[in-house]
């Protein structure tokens, strides 16, 4: 695909920027811990918290999730872990 | 012919190119210029939205936001406050918006200093903005209106900024010929964006790139540049067809065909070189100009060109790279090099706004005379009439 002028594009060209590769540590929720009180959702930067409509309970978009670490650290019933990611 | 001060003489040619929006922040010496053109629009008699910014680093993203939805646009500035606009100077270029800005040249603090030399437009260099210098007010205010024609090029697409001298050239009254709207008109079409953001069609501007394109973009505009200096040349000839003036391509030369020395500067002090140099030829003295009026993109083979047949340069700067040279003396140079071109010296002058009169020029040139005769040079880049009592 030819590069456009001054790279402007159609909207929505974040979507196609995963930025999930740019993480470090990766949250793994537990599912039986999670109390689904929304928090990591709420302080996700990058809105990649979201709730999972069957459980009621969270879970993260790994396409997206930096791997901040913001909602481990907030999480009031410490579910979530940073655990280093290994390819 | 009219008597009229130099920014206005820009003022009349902006209103002449029906710029859609203007932005700008007054700051000396470029006051009177955006003065002018918002009277001009709260008489009515310039129909166009003028934005009243807080600072000049809005002035400038008013003019990025307001050209990407195809609006042609234009704004004025100077000294700190282009040093204010630095980064978005360089997202107006790389978005590929031709937005055009007179530079109202003045000196950089510290210390505190409102006079003229060129460093606020030497220090934006690598923005990606095309740069020419004008050498009289007439120049000044004709350069808008090729400024247009050059920036909203479909195979050029970057943003131009004119530099005239601060005060020297924005507040001298001189006989100035404007151009008449129905001629104007004639001469500029309409800007046509190839994208620009509607409602109905949403884009986004700059999005982010990644290692694998982001040097391809960089080219790109790198040959944007490459190409202004065909468009530039030939919009020159356009306008001397249509207009009757010219003031020559990416350079213009002054007594230069059999010169032994060449005189290289940019801006006013041209005028004063060329008095300098008549009366230097009355003496018998070959002696000649190189006038620079692009300085990016950089007329290198025009320069090499232009100076092969002479035994010396002597390269004036408004401005000093501190820990090296004044910049056209570096890139004069650099364009020389492998060349067997002539001996180049260097002299910093003018900065914030001292004198630059015949006698400086006639100073240089019997230096640069010496320098002939004798093979070598006593500094390779001196600082003209330095104090050093003071010092």
């Amino acid at each position: 695909m030819k590069l456009s002028i001054g790279s402007v594009t159609k909207p929505g060209s974040t979507r196609i920027n995963k930025t999930g590769s740019w993480r470090t540590f990766k949250p793994i929720i537990d599912i039986e811990a999670c109390i689904g009180c929304g928090t990591c959702s709420m302080l996700c930067p990058e809105g990649s918290a979201y709730k999972d409509n069957v459980s009621g309970k969270y879970a993260i978009d790994y396409d997206y999730c930096k791997g901040c670490g913001i909602c481990a650290q907030e999480c009031p019933v410490k579910a979530i872990e940073m655990v280093m990611e290994e390819k | 012919m009219e008597i009229m001060e130099g920014s206005r003489a820009v003022a009349e040619a902006v209103k002449a190119c029906r710029p859609n929006v203007i932005a700008a922040y007054p700051i000396t010496p470029q006051t009177h210029i955006v003065e002018e053109i918002s009277r001009m629009v709260a008489d009515g008699e310039l129909v166009s939205e003028y934005v009243r910014v807080e600072s000049e680093h809005s002035a400038m993203s008013v003019c990025v936001g307001a050209s990407a939805t195809g609006a042609r646009t234009y704004t004025a500035t100077t000294s700190q406050g282009m040093a204010l606009m630095h980064e978005v100077l360089f997202n107006a270029a790389g978005l590929r918006l031709p937005i055009v800005m007179t530079a109202a040249n003045r000196s950089l603090s510290a210390p505190i200093n409102i006079w003229n030399d060129h460093q606020d437009m030497i220090s934006e260099r690598d923005s990606g903005w095309i740069q020419l210098y004008s050498e009289d007010a007439q120049e000044a205010s004709d350069m808008i209106i090729q400024a247009y024609k050059i920036a909203e090029d479909h195979d050029i697409l970057l943003p131009v900024m004119i530099g005239m001298d601060g005060f020297i050239l924005t507040h001298v009254h001189e006989p100035v010929e404007l151009c008449s709207q129905e001629k104007v008109d004639d001469f500029l079409p309409l800007y046509d964006p190839i994208q620009y953001l509607t409602t109905e069609n949403p884009l986004s501007f700059g999005t982010i790139v990644y290692p694998n394109t982001y040097t391809e973009f960089r080219y790109m505009i790198h040959e944007a540049m490459k190409k202004a200096e065909r468009k530039i040349v030939d919009v020159a000839s356009e306008f001397q067809d249509k207009f009757g003036r010219y003031y020559g391509g990416l350079i213009d030369t002054y007594e230069a065909d059999d010169a032994d020395l060449l005189i290289l500067a940019m801006g006013s002090v041209i005028g004063t070189a060329k008095d300098a140099v008549d009366e230097l030829r009355s003496e018998g003295k070959k002696v000649g100009i190189v006038k620079v009026r692009c300085y990016r993109p950089f007329p290198a083979e025009a320069i090499v060109e232009s100076t092969k047949d002479a035994k010396a340069i002597a390269v004036l700067d408004k401005n000093i790279s501190l820990g090296y040279e004044g910049a056209l003396y570096t890139d004069v140079k650099s364009a020389l090099y492998g060349k067997n071109g002539p001996l180049a010296m260097g002299f910093v002058l003018g900065l914030g706004g001292r004198d630059i009169n015949k006698k400086t020029i006639k100073n240089i040139v019997a230096k640069a005379d010496k320098a002939i005769k004798s093979g070598i040079f006593e500094a390779e880049t001196e600082f003209v009439d330095l104090d050093l009592e003071v010092l």
